[in-house]
C-alpha cells in the first residue's frame, strides 16, 4: 500500500492517540489538544458552511517543532493542516477529522526590520497590520492589505496569495514575499529564494514564486522576508455617486484609458450603499446607484495632477456629486463605509454567501448586467461591492435560511455568477483562494490537463499527500513512482563532480 | 536517441510542417542537434513533443539563441525545438491592459504593438529576445525595482509538456489564485520543465517622461548610501542602478523616474538634491539630470562570450558587497567590472574572457562571504566556475524536474551541472 492511500483512509484513533503523546513530547502537552469539546472550536475557518472537527490540534511555538509535528505526521501517514489566524473565505484551512491541525497563533514575532533594506522578517503568525505598523517608524510599510488585515496572519498570506482593495497598483502578497523558509510534507526545514526576491533563474526553479498561494498544499511557513515599500508622498481619495453603475464603470474605463493607475478603485451598488449607510452612516450621496471611490497614491508632483485628471472624467461621466479627502481621517471616514460593507450586509437578510469571482475589467458592465437578471429571476437579492480596477467582483448573495429552499436557491445563483466570470475569461477566485469551497469549479476553468500538470508541483513536494489533502483539486492525483526509464548516468555523475538534474 | 535516424526523421516530419537536420549552426554547447523542427502552432509543438518523447529524443528549446551559453550545456541535444515559428501577439486588449503573446515573438515586435496603444509590457529586455527566452531566462532589465521580472507580470502560460501534453495556468486576469501559478515555475526554468508557447501579461501604461539622474561617486560607501536613499525614497523610483567600470574606481550611480512630463522635472530635481546631499564630500560628478539614459545604462552589461556572475543582497550590504569585489579582484588579479540594479539588491561581475574556472571560483568566494547567510547568493550565470552559493530547495527542484520531465531529455545537465562537490 502506498503512502498516499494511507493518507487517504487516515489513521485509527489508537494511532492518533500514540500520535498526541509523541507531539506532547515535541510541543509540551499543553500544547497538544485532545479534548472533544475543545476540538470544535476549529471545526472551520472564516467559511463557515465547510466544517470538520480535527483529531488533534497542535501549537508548535518554534520553526523546528513544525518540523517535528510535521516529521511525526509524516511518519505516520497522518494528514495535517496548517492555520494561521483561520480568517480565510475558502475552507481552505478546514481540519482533517482523521489529522491534525497545527496553529501557528504562537508564532508571531517580528524578527528583524532592515530599513535601509527595506525588508522585514517575520514569524508566520505575525498579523499582516503589524508588518506596517513596525515599519511604519521608518517611513514605510508593508503593501499587501486584504480587509482583514488587523487579523489576518502574513503566513496565511503566503498561502492564500492575498490580495487587498490597493493590489491593483502595489501587487500581490507573491509580488512582495522575498523569501520563505518552509516545513516541507516530510518534515524538512528549507529555505525558498535566497532571501533576496530575485528568482534563480535561469540556474534554478522559482519555488518560492511557485509555493506562494499554493493554499497550504506544499508546506507550511515558518518565515517570511517581506517586502517594504516606502510610504506615499500623498494620498487623495475621490469619492464619486452616480445613478447607475453603468455611469460608474464608465468613469472607471476612462481613468484607465487616460493611463492613470490608481491604488484602488472600488465600487458599491444601491444596495450596498443602504446597507452601509444603515450600519456605520457613511454619509454616501443619497439615492446614489453606485458609488466610486478611487484612490490616488504617489509622489505629490505626480498625485496633484493625476487627481485633477480624475475629478474631471468621474463629472465627465455623470458624477451625481464629487468628494475628496486627502489627511488620513477624512479618508478614513470615506472608507468607513466601503469596509463595513460586508458586514453590513449581513443585516439585510438572516445569511448571505460573500463571492469571489474575476472578470476581464471590460467585461464588468455585461456580468454585473447578468447578476441583476439572475437576481430577478430568482428573487435572491444580490449586493455588489467589488474591485473595479482589476475585474474583481465580491457579489454577496443574501438569503433566508429559514425559508426551505431558499439557500439552495442562494447557492444556484452563487455558482452561475461563477459560470458568468468564466464565460467571459475570467477566474473563480481572485483572492479568496478555492479552497474546499470552490474545487469542483476547477475543472469549469481548467482542463483535465491543466489540472493534471498542476498536480505535478504537489507529488514534488507532498508524494503522499498529506499536506492539507482534498483542497484546490476535485480529484488528486496519485503520485507513486515516477514512470519512464532513465539512462546510463553521465560520466561526471559518475565520477561525483556533477549532479543530475 | 536509439532509433534509427530516418525512422525519426518521418515522425517528426508527420509532427511539423519544417523540420530539417541540425547543423553546426545549431549547435548548443559544442553538440550539433541531428534535428531542428520549427512548429507554427501550439498543435504542431504538441506533435513534436509527443515524437521526441516517443524518440527519446533529447530536446532543447531555443528562441533568438543568443543566451543558450548561459548556465551549464546540456548533455545531450538530438533536437532544438525552435519557436521563432510562432511569432504573432494574439490578443491585445486594451481596456483591459492585457496581451496574449506566442512565445516566438520577439519582444522588440510585441512592444511596438503595444506602444501603439500607449502600453508596454514594463520589462527591459533585448529587443530581439522572444518572449519565450526571456520567460525561461527569467530576464529583466534595471526597472526590475519597480515592476519585478517576468514571473511578477506573467498572469498566463501554456506549455507543452515533455510528453506532448498541452497545459495551461492562470489567465487573462490580472486578480487570479485559481491553481498553481506555473507560470512562476516556468519563469527561470531555462527550457528543462517544458516548451513554453504562450503567455499572457499584464500591461503598464508607457509613462508619459522619463528622466535619468545620475551622478558619480568616489567610493562605495558614497555609492551605496546614494543608491539606499534613491531606492526608498518616496518620490519613486523605477530603477537605481550603478556601474563601475574598473576595480576601486568611481562608481556611476543613475536613478530613472517615470511619470508626467511636469511631475518627472519636479522629482528628477528633488532627486538630484537627495543624491548630492548623501555623500557631499565623495562626490565625484554632481547629479544631473537628462531625458536620456546614461551611455552604460543596459538591461544586462555586455559580456559577449565572457564571464558573467550575479550578485544578490540585501541593500544595507551594498557597501560591503562593492568592497569585497574590490578585494575579489586584486586577490585574483581581474578587473571585473560591476554593473547592475543596485537599488533592487542585484549586480552583475562580469570579465572578459574565460579566465578559468579557478579564479571565477575564488572571486565569486571572495563577494560571497561579505553576504550574511539567507541575505542574497552569487552564482555564476556565463563562463567556468562553481557557483559560490548553494542554491537553497536544490532538493525539491530537482524533484519538481523529475515530475515533469521523467525521463530527463528536456535539455538534461543545463541546470546544476555546474554544482561540483
Amino acid at each position: 500500500m502506498t503512502a498516499s492511500l494511507e493518507g487517504a483512509q487516515g489513521s485509527s484513533p489508537q494511532g492518533l492517540a500514540g500520535l498526541a503523546t509523541a507531539l506532547a513530547r515535541v510541543v509540551g502537552a499543553r500544547n497538544v489538544i485532545t479534548d472533544p469539546l475543545e476540538l470544535r472550536t476549529y471545526e472551520c475557518d472564516g467559511l463557515t458552511s465547510h466544517r470538520a472537527t480535527p483529531a488533534l490540534v497542535v501549537f508548535p511555538a518554534t520553526a523546528g517543532q513544525v518540523a517535528a509535528v510535521v516529521g511525526q505526521c509524516a511518519g505516520q501517514g497522518v494528514p495535517f493542516v496548517a492555520r494561521g489566524s483561520g480568517t480565510g473565505l475558502s475552507g481552505g484551512a478546514v481540519p482533517r477529522e482523521d489529522g491534525v491541525l497545527i496553529v501557528l497563533a504562537k508564532m508571531r514575532s517580528i524578527l528583524e526590520v532592515d530599513p535601509v533594506a527595506r525588508r522585514a522578517v517575520v514569524e508566520p503568525g505575525v498579523t499582516n497590520l503589524a508588518v506596517s505598523q513596525a515599519a511604519a517608524p521608518f517611513g514605510l510599510f508593508y503593501a499587501p492589505d486584504p480587509s482583514s488585515q488587523v487579523v489576518c496572519s502574513v503566513g496565511g498570506n503566503v498561502a492564500e496569495n492575498s490580495g487587498g482593495a490597493h493590489c491593483l497598483k502595489h501587487g500581490f502578497t507573491v509580488n512582495h514575499v522575498l523569501g520563505l523558509e518552509i516545513v516541507t510534507p516530510a518534515g524538512d526545514l528549507v529555505w525558498l529564494g535566497d532571501g533576496t526576491g530575485v528568482p534563480p533563474g535561469p540556474l534554478g526553479y522559482d519555488l518560492l514564486g511557485a509555493f506562494t498561494g499554493s493554499e497550504g498544499t506544499l508546506g507550511i511557513v515558518t518565515k517570511v522576508v517581506v517586502k517594504l515599500t516606502p510610504a506615499p508622498e500623498a494620498v487623495h481619495l475621490v469619492l464619486a455617486g452616480y445613478a447607475t453603475l453603468a455611469d460608474g464603470g464608465r468613469a472607471v474605463s476612462e481613468i484607465i484609458a487616460a493611463g492613470i493607475v490608481p491604488a484602488a478603485i472600488e465600487m458599491m451598488d444601491a444596495l450596498s450603499i443602504e446597507a452601509a449607510e444603515a450600519a456605520v452612516a457613511c454619509g454616501y450621496p443619497d439615492n446614489a446607484g453606485a458609488v466610486l471611490l478611487v484612490e490616488l497614491d504617489g509622489p505629490a508632483a505626480e498625485v496633484e495632477a493625476e487627481l485633477a485628471t480624475v475629478r474631471e472624467i468621474c463629472a465627465a461621466a455623470g458624477a451625481t456629486e464629487i468628494r475628496t479627502a486627502d489627511d488620513p481621517a477624512q479618508r478614513a471616514a470615506i472608507w468607513k463605509g466601503r469596509k463595513a460593507a460586508f458586514a453590513a450586509v449581513g443585516r439585510l437578510a438572516p445569511a448571505y454567501i460573500v463571492q469571489d469571482g474575476v472578470v476581464p475589467r471590460t467585461a464588468l458592465g455585461d456580468v454585473l448586467a447578468r447578476i441583476s437578471e439572475l437576481s430577478q429571476r430568482t428573487g435572491i437579492r444580490v449586493a455588489n461591492v467589488f474591485h473595479a480596477g482589476d475585474g474583481n467582483l465580491h457579489p454577496l448573495v443574501l438569503y433566508n435560511d429559514g425559508v426551505p429552499g431558499e439557500a439552495e436557491r442562494a447557492e444556484q445563483v452563487s455558482g452561475a455568477i461563477l459560470d458568468a466570470c468564466i464565460e467571459h475569461g475570467g477566474s473563480i477566485t481572485g483572492e479568496h483562494g478555492v479552497g474546499i469551497d470552490k474545487s469542483r469549479y476547477m475543472p469549469k476553468m481548467f482542463t483535465a490537463e491543466d489540472l493534471d500538470t498542476m498536480q505535478l508541483l504537489r507529488c514534488a513536494f507532498d508524494p503522499a499527500s498529506l499536506c492539507n489533502p482534498g483542497k484546490v483539486f476535485p480529484t488528486p492525483r496519485l503520485c507513486g513512482e515516477i514512470p519512464g526509464h532513465r539512462r546510463a548516468p553521465h560520466p561526471a555523475v559518475v565520477a561525483g563532480q556533477a549532479e543530475i538534474f | 536517441m536509439a532509433t534509427d535516424p530516418g525512422i525519426i526523421a518521418k515522425a517528426l516530419a508527420s509532427a511539423c510542417e519544417s523540420v530539417r537536420p541540425g547543423s553546426s549552426a545549431d549547435a548548443v554547447g559544442g553538440i550539433t542537434p541531428s534535428f531542428v523542427a520549427s512548429p507554427s502552432s501550439v498543435a504542431e509543438a504538441s506533435a513534436v513533443m509527443r515524437a521526441a518523447c516517443e524518440h527519446g529524443l533529447a530536446v532543447t528549446a531555443r528562441g533568438s539563441g543568443s543566451r543558450l551559453g548561459w548556465g551549464a550545456s546540456p548533455r545531450a541535444c538530438d533536437l532544438v525545438v525552435d519557436t521563432l515559428g510562432m511569432g504573432q501577439v494574439i490578443e491585445h486588449a486594451v481596456g483591459d491592459l492585457v496581451a496574449r503573446v506566442q512565445a516566438g515573438a520577439r519582444f522588440g515586435e510585441v512592444a511596438s504593438v503595444l506602444a501603439a496603444a500607449g502600453q508596454e509590457i514594463a520589462l527591459d529586455v533585448p529587443a530581439t529576445s522572444t518572449i519565450g527566452g526571456i520567460i525561461a531566462d527569467a530576464l529583466a532589465g534595471p526597472r526590475r525595482l519597480r515592476y519585478g521580472s517576468p514571473r511578477d507580470v506573467l498572469i498566463g502560460v501554456t506549455l507543452v509538456r515533455a510528453d506532448g501534453t498541452v497545459a495551461h495556468a492562470g489567465g487573462k486576469v490580472v486578480k487570479n489564485v485559481a491553481g498553481y501559478d506555473l507560470g512562476k515555475l516556468l519563469a527561470g526554468s531555462a527550457g528543462t520543465l517544458g516548451l513554453i508557447v504562450e503567455a499572457t501579461f499584464r500591461l503598464h501604461p508607457l509613462p508619459a517622461a522619463r528622466a535619468w539622474v545620475t551622478a558619480e561617486f568616489l567610493d562605495s560607501e558614497a555609492a551605496a548610501a546614494s543608491v539606499a536613499a534613491a531606492a526608498n525614497s518616496p518620490l519613486v523610483a523605477s530603477a537605481v542602478d550603478v556601474h563601475r567600470a574598473r576595480p576601486a574606481g568611481p562608481v556611476s550611480a543613475g536613478v530613472l523616474l517615470e511619470g508626467s512630463a511636469e511631475g518627472v522635472a519636479v522629482r528628477a530635481g528633488r532627486m538630484a538634491g537627495l543624491l548630492s546631499s548623501c555623500a557631499p564630500s565623495a562626490l565625484a560628478r554632481e547629479p544631473t539630470a537628462a531625458p536620456v539614459a546614461p551611455p552604460w545604462w543596459a538591461p544586462l552589461p555586455p559580456f559577449d562570450d565572457g564571464t558573467l556572475l550575479r550578485v544578490t543582497f540585501w541593500v544595507s550590504a551594498l557597501a560591503r558587497v562593492l568592497d569585497a569585489i574590490d578585494a575579489a579582484a586584486r586577490q585574483t588579479g581581474t578587473s571585473p567590472v560591476v554593473h547592475g540594479s543596485a537599488g533592487a539588491g542585484l549586480l552583475y561581475v562580469t570579465l572578459p574572457g574565460r579566465p578559468g574556472a579557478g579564479p571565477v571560483t575564488r572571486l565569486a568566494d571572495i563577494i560571497a562571504a561579505a553576504i550574511p547567510a539567507g541575505r542574497g547568493s552569487v552564482v555564476v550565470v556565463a563562463g567556468e566556475g562553481r557557483s559560490a552559493s548553494a542554491i537553497p530547495g536544490a532538493g525539491l527542484m530537482r524533484s519538481v524536474k523529475d515530475q515533469f520531465d521523467p525521463d530527463g531529455r528536456l535539455s538534461p545537465g543545463r541546470i546544476f551541472e555546474r554544482e561540483a562537490p
